[in-house]
């Protein structure tokens, strides 16, 4: 249930992202989801791609920091509600959220949305319990 | 253990007035004997008499590794050449070298030192200590050596080089002490493990390494690959050699032999003296060298002066392991900042690899410093958080030690460049006109 995630430190700098992205664009490892968080004087770039080892692997190899997180890959209804169904459940469930991030309209449902917690177990029981779907890696990596 | 308890542990007050004997006569045999001391004490009208009490040091002018080559080669020698019976010599690298000479008595002097040293750094007369440092012109060998032999250990004068061979003799001769610089140390380690040789099978169990800068990682690193207990021995020749000050076991700074060696650490821009604790440049006048007096020699070495007794018992001054040279100095609001501080204030803190840059520029009127560390994997999570508390951190801990606020920035591996090993440190890009 759980899927991982790259991080890559990025010196807040021009051509930084598209060092990255050129990286992965010409050994073929195809993005699914990113987010980037940023400070004045740097950023952490936050991917889900196929295949994670791979890009793990290729980053570091060209001088990177990179790290693999476990994160979960949640799915929800894309209507008014749906995220603020999973995130009461979560307070509820006492699990605390570092960041989230949305994909963009694909998956059965409709919405995926990543969550990296601090208890990863507890709330995929939290969600399970309650019927919410946490996609596989499988699923997440080949949406 | 002490090799001279009388004088290791002299009282304060007896050893000022030893100290101030000594002075006087030092600056008496300087005055007569060399004409550049005379010509700098005439040209601030100061007599060897106006030297009343140790506080008067401050008033005797300043001596330089140029004054040296200046004088170069004999010229600063305070005996004729008949009373001379040894003469060491640096390697002339940055320039002319500087030349050095020992009477009889300065070479008992000096043996009487490296044996304390010696002892201080854990060696017995039931010791066998391989002597790694070079024999030659370079004053570590034989100064070592003459201690060695003054202490009755046993001594093997291996010189430094030919690894392999070293580690078959402190395998077959049973030597249980090794003496050379900390980066050959390193090496024979190194070395060792190529050759499947196991340092428990060795009866090797103390070091004493000097002769250039080492971190305190490095000692753990080298006690921990030769399995022995390593300590920190410094010395010049322009004051004497090895033997000048060493560390004891509590391996928390170097006691200087301070009925031989007065020493002073100033600020080296207004060369006035710092408070004790305070980073600065050594400067050691000699009290009993016949050959070759030296008064307030600039040494060019980083430390401070630690303000404290030493549980060991002895009673002379200790300072800092040297962390630099004032060559590396910047000044920054008119603060001296050593790269090296950076560096120690980097490996404290740990999880990262210090790979680090200082960067000085001016905004409108106020200098700032920049510090850059290369972020590395051990640092490196998703979270923002935790980058941003070690920058917190690490610009907290650089402020309390510099003593100027600090904008650190965490920068991408590799970035800091790497020019044949040795990386720039300071980019200095304030201009002044």
């Amino acid at each position: 249930m759980k899927i991982k995630q790259i991080s890559v430190f990025l010196e807040n700098k021009s051509g930084r992202l598209a060092a990255v992205t050129r990286l992965l664009a010409k050994n073929d490892i195809n993005i699914r989801a990113l987010s980037i968080a940023d400070t004045s004087d740097f950023g952490i770039l936050r991917l889900i791609v196929k295949s994670p080892e791979r890009a793990y692997k290729v980053l570091k190899e060209s001088g990177f920091t990179v790290s693999l997180t476990e994160v979960i890959g949640v799915e929800m209804p894309d209507r008014p509600g749906g995220l603020s169904d999973v995130m009461t459940l979560l307070e509820e469930a006492g699990i605390n959220i570092e960041y989230l991030y949305a994909f963009i309209g694909k998956g059965d449902k409709g919405a995926t949305v990543i969550f990296r917690v601090e208890q990863l177990d507890e709330a995929i029981k939290a969600l399970d319990t309650n019927g919410i779907t946490v996609l596989n890696g499988e699923k997440i990596y080949n949406l | 253990m002490y090799w001279n308890e009388k004088y290791e542990c002299i009282e304060e007050a007896e050893l000022k007035e030893l100290q101030l004997e000594r002075l006087k006569t030092t600056v008496k045999r300087a005055f007569y004997n060399v004409p550049f001391y005379r010509k700098t004490f005439q040209e601030i009208g100061l007599e060897p008499s106006d030297i009343k009490d140790l506080n008067d040091l401050q008033r005797l002018p300043f001596t330089s590794k140029k004054d040296l080559r200046d004088n170069y080669p004999f010229g600063m020698f305070a005996v004729p050449m008949s009373e001379i019976v040894r003469i060491h010599s640096s390697s002339g690298t940055t320039g002319k070298p500087t030349v050095v000479g020992y009477t009889r008595h300065d070479i008992e002097v000096w043996s009487e030192l490296m044996a304390r040293a010696l002892v201080c750094g854990g060696a017995t007369r039931h010791d066998i200590i391989q002597n790694a440092y070079g024999y030659g012109l370079f004053t570590g060998g034989l100064g070592v050596h003459y201690g060695c032999e003054r202490l009755g250990a046993s001594v093997i004068p291996i010189s430094g080089g030919n690894t392999k061979r070293q580690i078959m003799i402190m395998k077959d001769y049973k030597s249980t002490v090794l003496t050379c610089t900390p980066s050959y140390a390193l090496h024979i380690a190194e070395t060792m493990d190529d050759m499947g040789v196991d340092p428990e099978e060795l009866e090797l169990h103390h070091g004493i390494f000097g002769a250039e800068p080492w971190s305190e990682n490095m000692r753990q690193e080298i006690e921990r690959r030769l399995n022995i207990s390593a300590v920190d021995i410094y010395g010049l020749s322009e004051v004497i050699g090895p033997g000048v000050g060493i560390e004891c076991q509590e391996k928390d700074g170097l006691h200087i032999f301070s009925d031989h060696f007065l020493i002073e650490v100033i600020d080296p821009v207004t060369e006035k003296p710092v408070e004790p604790g305070q980073m600065g440049e050594l400067v050691i006048t000699s009290l009993t060298k016949e050959a070759l007096p030296i008064i307030r020699y600039r040494t060019r070495d980083i430390t401070s002066i630690i303000p404290k007794k030493c549980p060991c018992g002895r009673t002379h001054v200790k300072v800092q392991r040297f962390t630099g040279r004032t060559d590396d100095m910047i000044i920054i609001r008119g603060v001296n900042v050593f790269p090296s501080q950076v560096e120690s204030v980097l490996l404290e803190m740990g999880g990262v690899e210090p790979h680090y840059r200082l960067i000085v520029d001016r905004k409108g009127t106020l200098d700032t410093l920049e510090v850059q560390v290369e972020v590395s994997e051990k640092l490196f999570s998703d979270k923002v958080r935790g980058l941003e508390e070690f920058e917190r951190r690490l610009a907290h801990e650089l402020e309390s030690t510099l003593a100027i606020s600090v904008k650190v920035t965490l920068v991408e591996p590799r970035t800091i460049e790497r020019s044949e090993g040795k990386a720039v440190r300071v980019i200095d890009k304030r201009k002044f006109s």
